[in-house]
């Protein structure tokens, strides 16, 4: 077999490289790691990604692909073992619909609608958080991921939450989700932060939180002016 | 083997008129039923609980929702003729990204144009602009994103070309001038039946804005 060059380009913080690496090492696939100072970003980031100059960039064999979700189909499909998406046309439909949701709402309503914001502002959005934290609740129903008994496209996109969340809970000073209303989340965010490979990947806690919470500042400062 | 689709719409969305294009290029028989957004039917709140929001393609009882998600079904699920996304996946992964890109700046830019006024209409004006010059980068040479047929990224964008005119009027730009090569490209694409069939006429796209500014106060 040809021998392959495979190179991830990310920061150490970001949870949209995290998903490129987990999808990559859940496969066994072997690869290199560049990691970039997004303050600083080198020329051959810029050159990879002139569109969006974002992490994460996947190089394969010269050729990269950007934009995390794109980046996770295009593994899937050029390396077969570890399946991430179902067969079935519907339910790839429907793992698509919720790796969207994840992005389109849950993210932004923990970190733009809470993470970064404060008093009455932050106040209303937590209502709103919680509807959609429940949607999630309710589609892990009768399942251990939400990929089913395995790992799935679903559970990469997500991942992020089973360990940002309790980060960003301690930099803002409040719980979001309890066993009272949210049992099934918090049991997956107990066996996938758990889970082989993804256990041994998270970025350092105490770094994570020094960041988030001096991002909120930034963030609320310049709100202020 | 009964094959029943519907799909939930509402006839100026962009984002219904990709799935109608993705359904006629497979040549699949579907009941269209425009919705009324003031006044959603049962089915449309039954079958997108979440978002509440059109489109959605029922297959035979099943939903799909979110319209990128339902043109890649409609493409997986009728795999018969005429792909829409490339069989090699670094050729995919490209579609995908620019899918991506037209989701990420054509809409809400777009929108800047007949929303906004002064400064923040100038600045979305030239945005506008920015992203249909990558696009055309983008397409190059080629006669459609997809090559010599058309692809996931051609379905995905051409929507937008009947809300150029009401773009133009709202925000007092021409785009034809600054992206030749992409209204070269969108005339193209209206010569195909798949796609004139599914947008709607232009000057009806902009009666429907000039409504929408009025109810939203502007001007």
């Amino acid at each position: 077999m040809a021998e392959e060059e495979v190179k991830v380009f990310r920061s150490w913080s970001s949870a949209f490289g995290l998903r490129v690496i987990w999808a990559l090492k859940l496969k066994g696939v072997e690869f290199d790691t560049v990691y970039e100072d997004l303050s600083n970003k080198s020329p051959l980031l810029l050159q990879y990604n002139p569109v969006h100059k974002k992490v994460p960039v996947l190089l394969h064999n010269g050729k990269p692909i950007c934009e995390s979700l794109v980046i996770l189909e295009y593994v899937d499909e050029t390396w077969k073992q570890f399946p991430l998406l179902p067969q079935d046309p519907h339910e790839r439909a429907k793992a698509r619909f919720w790796a969207k949701f994840g992005d389109d709402k849950v993210l932004q309503s923990i970190v733009f609608g809470i993470l970064f914001k404060e008093g009455k502002e932050q106040e209303e959005e937590i209502p709103r958080a919680m509807e959609i934290l429940q949607h999630l609740e309710e589609e892990l129903k009768g399942k251990k991921f939400f990929g089913g008994e395995k790992i799935g496209l679903v559970d990469l996109a997500l991942g992020w939450l089973a360990y940002y969340l309790g980060i960003i809970e301690e930099v803002i000073g409040l719980k979001l989700i309890g066993q009272e209303k949210f049992p099934l989340l918090l049991q997956w965010i107990q066996e996938f932060s758990t889970a082989p490979i993804i256990q041994e990947n998270w970025p350092p806690r105490d770094k994570l939180i020094a960041k988030f919470a001096a991002s909120r500042e930034a963030v609320l400062a310049r709100g202020l002016k | 083997m009964a094959n029943e689709v519907i799909l939930l719409d509402f006839w100026p969305s962009p984002f219904g008129m990709r799935v109608r294009i993705a359904l006629a290029e497979k040549g699949v028989k579907y009941e269209y039923r425009d919705e009324d957004l003031r006044n959603k039917s049962p089915l449309l709140l039954q079958m997108n609980p979440i978002h509440k929001k059109i489109p959605v393609l029922i297959h035979n009882g099943r939903p799909v929702c979110e319209s990128l998600v339902a043109v890649q079904y409609v493409d997986e699920a009728w795999n018969d003729k005429s792909p829409l996304l490339p069989s090699d996946p670094y050729q995919r992964a490209q579609a995908r990204f620019w899918a991506d890109f037209v989701d990420k700046k054509i809409y809400d830019i777009g929108k800047k144009t007949w929303a906004t006024k002064g400064e923040e209409l100038e600045a979305a004006k030239k945005e506008f602009i920015d992203a249909l010059k990558l696009l055309e980068v983008e397409l190059g040479n080629k006669p459609y994103f997809g090559g010599e047929t058309i692809g996931y990224v051609d379905v995905v964008l051409i929507p937008f070309y009947c809300w150029f005119y009401a773009y133009e009027t709202c925000g007092n730009f021409s785009i034809e001038p600054e992206c030749p090569v992409l209204i070269a490209w969108a005339k193209r694409c209206m010569q195909k039946e798949s796609i004139s069939e599914s947008l709607p006429d232009q000057q009806k796209v902009y009666e429907f804005v000039l409504m929408m500014r009025k109810n939203l106060g502007i001007e």
